[in-house]
């Protein structure tokens, strides 16, 4: 197995009194698809929000990206550089258009000309169907197409991993199926996607490893016919006979 | 003598137009190079007070409260005739513009910090997921955003610097006050100052009405 992408290490992360994580060891191989399963308040989003350093955490842990440490300083926008996040509430820059928002950091991270990066957005826009708005402003756009901007924008860095925090949480539910249609898309591309999800069914099908967390420890993990067919812990089993049951 | 003639003498105000059109001048060159400087002032504040570390957070802090405290026309004396026992001698107009723009500062950068933090949290996390720079996160994506915020209440701001243009006059500065009260004492009658009145109107009455426009405006896009 090559060395993996992303090596995380005693991950603690406390607010106040109250612990978030808890010491968090995992390691995500390059070209994995790992989806990150869990109650609500189980430390799943705080956990990939680590990865890019959006949640600054306690010294001790240790998390890498590409062997590249992740750290508040001059190194952080280099790191993020190469993280890809989409965010349950899209988080679309409002006042440019669907274009614009791609072509932002390629031009001013990547250094890339404008003509390059509206190329390369128009590229990735058409990618996720979206061609047709690329002028029109977020605001005229549905949830399910500004998160496929948002998709579009995070790819644009081609970056190293993808990392989703609940991205068909905010959708209305005839939405979901085109953002997941993309994400499984992606999946088949060899990109690196660690994605914290509600969607069983997604995961399920999608995924190559699934973690399941709780109380901001990992619970367990394993192939998804391994966590959702025959769980070994009592919690993943009350979790998913709560989720599934409906 | 009647009301007409003492208040709202023509001839006497056709005289001292074109020394009030004069005052006129300097008020507006007081005023636009305050509004500007405190523009540039309160915005340096306002980031800075984001981005640096507690110790000059406190500095800013300190700045903005002290300069909101303080009477403009305290200052302004202290400026101009108090600074020259320590060898700092400036002359009527630069004491005024530095006054004016001390004060203004110190609003304006209170203006930016609420505009800033009137963005929502997300827009500063996709900017930095992105690997944006604070420099970019700032000009490229919520700057541009919390100026539309901040147009009507900097607006305000730029309405209470003109208005406060005429304390200059207390520094022997030329200004349209000044003028008008020099006219006055030359005519011995009132009327000059009454024009002053009609032109300090005539400059501020449009800026006000725009400012209710746009604040009605934003309220009915927010609901």
């Amino acid at each position: 197995m090559k060395a993996p992408l992303i090596k995380i290490s005693n991950l603690r992360k406390t607010y106040g009194n109250f612990v978030a994580l808890h010491g968090i060891d995992l390691e995500i191989a390059q070209g994995e698809v790992l989806c990150v399963v869990g109650p609500s308040g189980s430390g799943k989003s705080t956990l990939i929000r680590c990865i890019n350093h959006l949640e600054p955490f306690e010294d001790g842990s240790d998390i890498t990206v590409d062997g590249i440490p992740v750290r508040a300083g001059p190194d952080l926008d280099q790191v993020r550089a190469e993280v890809g996040m989409v965010f349950q509430s899209f988080n679309l820059f409002p006042h440019m258009t669907v274009l614009r928002n791609v072509m932002l950091a390629p031009i001013r991270v990547r250094k890339m000309s404008e003509a390059d990066a509206e190329k390369r957005a128009r590229d990735l826009l058409e990618r996720v169907g979206i061609s047709v708005q690329a002028d029109k402003y977020p605001a005229h756009l549905s949830g399910g197409q500004q998160q496929r901007v948002a998709i579009a924008r995070a790819l644009a860095m081609e970056p190293k991993v993808l990392l989703f925090d609940e991205p068909t949480s905010a959708l209305d539910p005839e939405m979901v199926g085109e953002v997941l249609d993309v994400m499984k898309k992606l999946a088949g591309t060899g990109v690196t996607m660690v994605v914290v999800t509600h969607e069983m069914g997604f995961a399920r099908q999608v995924a190559d490893r699934v973690l399941f967390m709780d109380g901001g420890a990992i619970i367990e993990a394993g192939t998804p016919g391994e966590i959702f067919d025959a769980p070994n812990e009592e919690r993943t089993r009350n979790f998913l006979q709560a989720v599934l049951a409906h | 003598m009647d009301l007409f003639s003492t208040f709202f003498n023509i001839p006497v105000l056709m005289q001292s137009l074109p020394q009030l059109m004069n005052g006129l001048l300097v008020t507006i060159g007081i005023g636009a190079t305050s509004i500007i400087a405190g523009l540039i002032g309160g915005l340096v504040l306002a980031v800075m007070r984001l981005y640096s570390g507690p110790l000059v957070n406190a500095l800013v802090r300190g700045y903005i409260d002290v300069f909101r405290s303080i009477p403009l026309l305290v200052l302004l004396i202290i400026v101009y005739y108090a600074l020259p026992f320590v060898g700092i001698r400036l002359s009527p107009f630069f004491s005024a513009v530095t006054a004016l723009t001390l004060v203004s500062s110190a609003y304006t950068a209170e203006i930016f910090r609420a505009g800033i933090e009137a963005i929502p949290k997300g827009q500063f996390e996709a900017s930095a997921a992105l690997g944006l720079s604070n420099r970019y996160t700032m000009t490229d994506v919520i700057l541009p955003q919390a100026i539309r915020i901040v147009i009507p209440p900097l607006t305000n701001n730029c309405i209470n610097v003109l208005k406060d243009t005429a304390l200059a006059s207390v520094v022997a500065m030329p200004d349209l006050l000044k003028q008008a009260t020099q006219a006055q004492a030359l005519a011995a009658n009132p009327t000059p100052l009454i024009g002053a009145a009609v032109i300090y109107l005539i400059l501020l009455l449009p800026m006000v009405r725009f400012v209710a426009r746009l604040e009605k405006r934003f309220s009915r896009g927010r609901s």
